[in-house]
């Protein structure tokens, strides 16, 4: 389902040299696999998601999603190809503070070329237990409302592949645990791929397949 | 969900930031509709009141804008009288053949500051105020030639007034409620017009021969008496209201003023045929009695050189504090953008593309103008609706809400055209986003 190769990136140094971030020779994940993505801080975890996710592009290498690389697409191409087939959970939620919880979820489907379905909005609120909260503001939510209304939206789409970001990074021990629950138990029904990075090593330990970046980077084992 | 309710959503989100922005696009907007909206109903109106029913205005010789202000639009004060001859020179006499109709005007008097115009019952009969619209009477009917004194209300001395058919008024002497005149004998209101929109609604029309018979109406006339004394004749001028009284008139008879004391301040005239309305000024103007004016000409002439500058001047003020207000709402987007950047990376990471987040931001622009340019609009028509009475009185121009004003209709094109320049710069910083950096870099 995803197949991630040779893929290199640097950035641009204030002196004019380039810092190398990435350089992962090989990674794979089948259809509705599940994988938690590991590695210490400012190893490329994050810059990693974004390459996958088409919001930023590599250096060299391919990344093939469902056996297109999005890496030879045009930027726009990209973009609708993330719309209609990626989910994507960030570390702080970042849910539009002026949108309902039901707007925030429906703003999930409003790039592709799918239908903007309220019903199905309204039915992954119901999942994440907020059904009675979809007028609700993210300022009205607790912190673990929020993440969940985050999920609710990175599943809106119905991708074929969902990347998340330190997802309980800000959430509380009990609601850590739903919000992990949540995503896994709904990926396995929708067969969604997921590729989650996290720091708690409890949250790692509940996945079969653990991918540990300094393994695949080259540049992060040497540094 | 749809961009625009998108983009709904991200100005109501600043919802006090929009709201101010917004206002001041309203005021804006409310400027430029009152003044367009007041100068083209009152510019259309005088002009098209200046050509309706007649031709040429004959009148004394002196200002030419004066005689066409005073005699159709009941503004200014009359120039002088005219002998009555000509009335007779028009209709029976050496310019017959120019004139389809004559309609004689003696102004000098008014009713709690409305203009009193004495005129024939023929005014009514067979004139268009309008094309196709003939005068009609709301209630009562037209004063009769030997109703010496009868009168006629136009729709909105009517209604300011309060008098009614049956009830009767006392014109003051002069044209202005100065309180200097003295009072006249009373006419009794016979009917009220129904409004036309003209300068005539806020007019009272009464009986020429019941003017006539007021005192210092007559034309003071040589009248030879005896001194017995003295024991030799002498000449003096009498009025003719002591004239009357000489010849042992009550003035219930009503017995008509001779034509030798009789004056006219204006006659309007509609000529036989359009060559006759070039031809019948020359010769009158040759003559010293009096002057003919093409009242058309005269108020395009002053719209060319005093109103057409002035609209010019005032139109370019308010155009500049639209623009403004357009700079109002790009200042307004464009410093929300820096807080808005983790959340245009966030659209992205969802699969928005540049493009995407740049229509949003320029439908942002688009909404608050809009919005802030229709609640002006709204504004505007409310303050010419408070002004309405004021240019009333002042010009006898009655502003209809009935109809836009062409230029109203470049309002909404006007307001997009605006959004855009405004929106475009917050838009294309929108659009250069780095959704990577944006989304890494602290909420």
């Amino acid at each position: 389902m995803l197949a991630v190769e040779n893929v290199k990136k640097a950035f641009d140094e204030p002196g004019g040299s380039r810092l190398p971030i990435l350089d992962v020779e090989e990674l794979h994940l089948g259809v509705g696999e599940q994988a938690v993505l590991l590695g210490r801080s400012g190893c490329g975890k994050t810059t990693l998601l974004h390459v996958v996710a088409g919001i930023s592009t590599p250096d060299s290498g391919e990344v093939r999603i469902d056996g297109l690389d999005i890496t030879r697409l045009h930027e726009a191409e990209r973009d609708r190809f993330r719309a209609e087939t990626l989910g994507y959970i960030f570390q702080s939620f970042n849910l539009l503070p002026g949108f309902t919880a039901l707007e925030n979820v429906m703003l999930g489907m409003a790039f592709g070329r799918g239908r903007r379905d309220a019903g199905r909005a309204r039915g992954l609120l119901q999942r994440v237990g907020l059904g009675q909260r979809e007028r609700h503001r993210p300022s009205q939510l607790s912190v673990g409302e929020q993440q969940r209304v985050a999920v609710a939206r990175a599943l809106a789409n119905r991708p074929r592949l969902l990347l998340a970001d330190e997802p309980t990074a800000s959430v509380d021990a009990k609601n850590q645990q739903q919000v992990i629950d949540l995503i896994r138990e709904t990926c396995e029904e929708e067969e969604i791929a997921l590729l989650l990075v996290t720091h708690a090593p409890e949250v790692a330990a509940q996945f079969e397949r653990a991918v540990y970046l300094e393994n695949l980077n080259k540049v992060a084992a040497q540094i | 969900m749809s961009l625009i309710a998108i983009a709904w959503r991200s100005l109501t989100q600043r919802a006090l930031a929009s709201a101010l922005t917004g206002f001041s696009m309203a005021l804006g907007v409310a400027l430029v509709v009152a003044v367009l909206v007041t100068h083209h109903v009152v510019s259309d109106s005088f002009q098209r009141n200046a050509g309706l029913g007649y031709d040429v205005i004959v009148g004394a010789k002196g200002g030419k804008l004066q005689l066409v202000m005073n005699t159709v639009y009941h503004l200014s004060t009359p120039v002088e009288n005219i002998p009555y001859s000509i009335l007779h020179d028009l209709t029976e006499g050496k310019y017959k053949s120019y004139v389809a109709k004559a309609t004689p005007y003696c102004l000098g008097d008014n009713y709690e500051g409305h203009r009193v115009v004495a005129t024939v019952p023929d005014l009514f009969n067979d004139s268009e105020y309008a094309p196709g619209r003939e005068y009609t009477f709301r209630t009562g009917r037209n004063f009769h030639p030997t109703g010496f004194f009868e009168g006629i209300l136009g729709a909105l001395t009517a209604e300011r007034t309060g008098l009614k058919v049956g009830d009767t008024f006392r014109p003051t002497h002069g044209v202005s409620d100065d309180g200097q005149g003295h009072e006249h004998d009373a006419f009794t209101v016979v009917g009220v017009l129904d409004p036309t929109g003209t300068p005539n609604d806020r007019a009272i029309f009464i009986n020429l021969e019941g003017f006539y018979l007021l005192e210092d109406h007559a034309k003071p006339v040589a009248v030879e008496h005896e001194d017995h004394e003295a024991g030799k004749r002498e000449t003096s001028s009498v009025a003719a209201h002591e004239h009357h009284e000489m010849e042992g008139h009550e003035e219930h008879e009503h017995a008509p003023l001779p034509e030798d004391q009789r004056e006219l301040t204006a006659i309007l005239v509609r000529t036989s045929s359009p060559a006759a309305s070039i031809r019948l000024p020359n010769l009158i103007n040759e003559g010293a009695l009096a002057q003919a004016v093409l009242p058309i000409r005269e108020i395009g002439a002053l719209f060319d050189v005093i109103v057409g500058p002035i609209e010019a001047v005032l139109l370019a003020l308010t155009v500049l504090i639209v623009v403004v207000s357009g700079v109002g709402i790009m200042v307004s987007i464009y410093t929300s953008m820096s807080e808005r950047r983790r959340e245009i990376a966030v659209m992205r990471a969802l699969g928005a593309r540049r493009s995407t987040v740049r229509t949003i931001v320029l439908l942002e622009s688009v909404l608050l103008s809009l919005t802030g340019g229709l609640t002006g609009w709204i504004l505007g028509r409310l303050l010419i609706a408070a002004l309405s009475p004021a240019i009333a009185s002042r010009t006898g121009v009655v502003i209809s809400f009935g109809h836009l004003v062409p230029a109203e209709l470049a309002l909404v094109p006007g307001l997009i055209f605006i959004a855009a320049l405004a929106g475009y710069l917050p838009a294309m910083t929108a659009y250069r986003t780095d959704v990577a950096k944006a989304l890494v870099s602290a909420p």
